[in-house]
């Protein structure tokens, strides 16, 4: 099912400008009450959905070590690992005998990896599981690619061909070059992350976008990122979902390094070198602010990884219409100090708690289960 | 419904009644209550938003009551009860004053100018107890404030010594007592309270002896406890006696609804409450209670980040520092068991307010 939105209902697009603007002054009510109204005109019914599908990171080991990573090691580290199929094959099969229909693999840049492992992967997971594989953000698709020597289109089709169903938003991080010099300096860079994305778009794939914040970019980053997204699914129509989570700092080399420099949003005072995580306040800004800005994206994730149940209740009044994924297993911002436990049940109660019906949706926003 | 009415009320000063806190609890507008909570809040404090340094003291877990809704009480013989001496009362106060707190500095950022005792009603430690107990804490640390002893515990001090709630209260304050959390009202209605603490003394008494308190001149604050078995109109019935014995009295400083924890209690299906809930009610409570000076976001009972948005619907204090909070986390609370003095400033300036750092009668501490 197609869910490229038409805009010729809404009221006239935010400018960046005006976009900017909202985001530095406007009041967080304001704010919230704008990204309130575009979500009931984009969703008119109650109903709230999310995925069952569980998170496998079938590497940590990445050449890249971003500063704000507390999961990534290098390899020979005592703790460094490569997941056996075996390994694989039974959270699959543990992901499918809780309802589960989804697996979200992503990992480390690995360069031990060549595409005939992402090939074979692929290829014996979708012989034995009847599963949707949304896997590798634009930085492994293009490290894969580079590895290969293919195209991006070539490696896309050639994972596709052996699997792939969808590709996951990760990497986009903050993408203003800025930003990513000091945050993820030998991480792709946001050209590369946004071509990944249209040539995916390009061949049919669908693929979400996320946002990481809270680092060191300032309201003007902000901006860059949701207008680039804006135009490019303006082109392609192909992002399903937004999804906006702020950096959570502990084990991370940013929050321990001293010189992180630039303006952080508007109002870091702090004089010292550690980064307060982004607040309550600040999320639900960037979120209801993502909701008006991305006017032709149909779906924004509440994160309740990040940010606990309850505050995810809040988040769908402030322009989220999505609780994500159930998470079945979240390495990654676990290691970053982050343990917000739920289970299928605790996720179903906290939608209808906050006033919603709670709906088990797939990847392309199908309902696949309303009787919760 | 539109709120259209009661805005206008509101805006122009005219107090709400039962039924527009209905419709207000009912309402899904929950941008237009928050802004208009906003609006009273700010004739009242400005754009402050407070906090204290305080440190919290349990006495004891052992308690007669053991209300369903409860996790932190233990009966005496019990696995983890505990009963601390008065001795480790002072060692624990001291080992986060610091050595030269003679008079508490408020320009130290490690210290504190609180400090908040409640514990269980034990069965068998009397008033003497308790006598001594505030008089070492205000021989050791004659600067610190103490707020001590819901209304619950007052009157059991008073039927355990047989003195009445007065001379109870007034030797108390002798000894040191200055001011009363506002504890162990949960909700007012007999037939919830029934349900959900029957052991616990009435509604009624509970504002019998606030009422006392606020006589002899203890000023106390007044909680609430939702989210587990009552209705909005309990709610509503709770927050009007409030305000018609503030009419009274005027000794309530500040109203702190108190999210239901489930884990570890025994009310069967209770869950959560949802954060919407959680900002509406401050909300609301900061419409009703048009006499109450402030409104307390309760940090660990709200989790840091609902206390925080709390600040943009009504609330203007976040409590304090807290060190080694026990009752909630008993039940599950997913907030920490402290806060630094710079994490409750950034929250609170992250949420566009002016953070005041405050005594115990909401005067600034520079």
């Amino acid at each position: 099912m197609d869910r490229h939105i038409s805009r010729k209902k809404q009221t006239p697009r935010i400018t960046r400008k005006k976009g900017l603007q909202l985001l530095k002054n406007a009041d967080l009510l304001e704010l919230g009450s704008l990204a309130d109204s575009m979500r009931k005109s984009l969703h008119r019914s109650k109903d709230v959905s999310f995925i069952v599908d569980r998170n496998i990171n079938y590497t940590n080991v990445c050449i890249n070590k971003c500063k704000f990573c507390a999961f990534y090691r290098e390899e020979g580290d005592s703790d460094a690992y490569i997941l056996t199929k075996r390994k694989l094959f039974q959270k699959i099969r543990e992901t499918l005998a809780l309802g589960g229909t989804q697996i979200l693999m992503q990992g480390g840049l690995h360069s031990g990896l060549g595409l005939d492992y992402y090939i074979d992967l692929l290829r014996s997971i979708k012989k034995k599981f009847p599963v949707h594989v949304h896997g590798f953000s634009p930085p492994e698709i293009t490290y894969i690619a580079e590895t290969a020597r293919l195209s991006i289109k070539e490696t896309l089709l050639a994972l596709r061909e052996a699997g792939l169903d969808s590709i996951p938003g990760g990497g986009a991080e903050i993408l203003s070059d800025r930003v990513r010099e000091q945050v993820s300096p030998k991480k792709i860079r946001s050209g590369q992350w946004l071509r990944v994305m249209e040539e995916a778009h390009g061949i049919g794939m669908k693929t979400t976008a996320t946002m990481m914040f809270g680092t060191v970019e300032g309201p003007e980053d902000i901006i860059e990122h949701l207008h680039a997204l804006r135009g490019l699914q303006d082109r392609t129509g192909g992002f399903t979902a937004f999804i906006p989570w702020s950096f959570q700092p502990m084990n991370t080399e940013l929050n321990k390094r001293s010189a992180v420099s630039g303006q952080r949003s508007a109002t870091q005072k702090s004089k010292n070198h550690r980064i307060h995580p982004a607040t309550a306040v600040e999320y639900l800004r960037v979120l209801a602010l993502s909701r008006v800005y991305l006017d032709n994206v149909p779906n924004i994730q509440a994160s309740w990884v990040t940010q606990g149940l309850k505050m995810a209740q809040v988040a769908l009044r402030f322009g989220a219409n999505d609780f994500g994924s159930t998470m079945i297993e979240e390495n990654v911002v676990a290691a970053a100090g982050v343990k917000y436990c739920a289970a299928v049940t605790d996720i179903v109660s906290a939608i209808r708690g906050a006033g919603f019906r709670p709906v088990q949706r797939d990847m392309y926003y199908n309902i696949i289960n309303n009787d919760l | 419904m539109s709120l259209k009415r009661i805005e206008k009320n509101v805006l122009a000063g005219k107090r709400l009644n039962p039924e527009d806190a209905r419709a207000l609890f009912e309402s899904e507008d929950i941008f237009t209550i928050g802004r208009l909570a906003n609006t009273v809040a700010e004739r009242k404090n400005g754009n402050n938003a407070y906090f204290v340094q305080n440190h919290h003291i349990n006495p004891t877990n052992i308690c007669v009551n053991r209300c369903k809704f409860c996790a932190f009480s233990r009966s005496k013989g019990d696995e983890g009860a505990y009963e601390l001496t008065i001795k480790q009362i002072i060692n624990k106060l001291r080992k986060h004053v610091g050595a030269r707190h003679a008079v508490p500095s408020h320009s130290q950022s490690t210290s504190f100018s609180e400090v908040h005792i409640v514990g269980g009603l034990h069965p068998d430690w009397g008033i003497d107890f308790y006598l001594d107990m505030l008089g070492s804490i205000k021989k050791n640390f004659p600067g610190l404030h103490i707020k001590a002893f819901t209304a619950v515990e007052i009157d059991y001090l008073s039927k355990m010594s047989g003195l009445s709630l007065r001379k109870t209260l007034t030797a108390l304050q002798e000894a040191g007592l200055e001011s009363m959390p506002g504890g162990g009202a949960e909700i007012f209605s007999g037939p919830v309270r029934n349900r959900i603490c029957p052991e616990k003394i009435s509604g009624r008494r509970w504002l019998t002896v606030m009422e006392t308190a606020h006589r002899v001149g203890i000023k106390s604050n007044a909680t609430m406890l939702y989210g587990h078995v009552e209705q909005y109109r309990h709610r509503i019935d709770h927050m009007a006696k409030l305000r018609d014995l503030q009419d009274r009295t005027g000794g309530f400083q500040a109203f702190i609804p108190l999210a239901f924890h489930p884990k570890n209690t025994t009310i069967e299906g209770a869950r959560y409450t949802s954060g919407i809930d959680d900002l509406k009610t401050i909300a609301i409570s900061r419409l009703f209670l048009d006499n109450f000076p402030h409104i307390k976001a309760y940090w660990i009972m709200l989790g840091e980040k609902i206390a925080q948005l709390a600040l943009k619907f009504g609330a203007d204090d976040l409590d304090g520092t807290i060190i080694e909070e026990k009752i909630t986390h008993s039940a599950g609370a997913l907030s920490g068991v402290a806060m630094t003095r710079k994490e409750l400033v950034n929250l609170i300036q992250q949420a566009g307010k002016i953070s005041v750092e405050r005594d115990s009668f909401y005067r600034a501490i520079q």
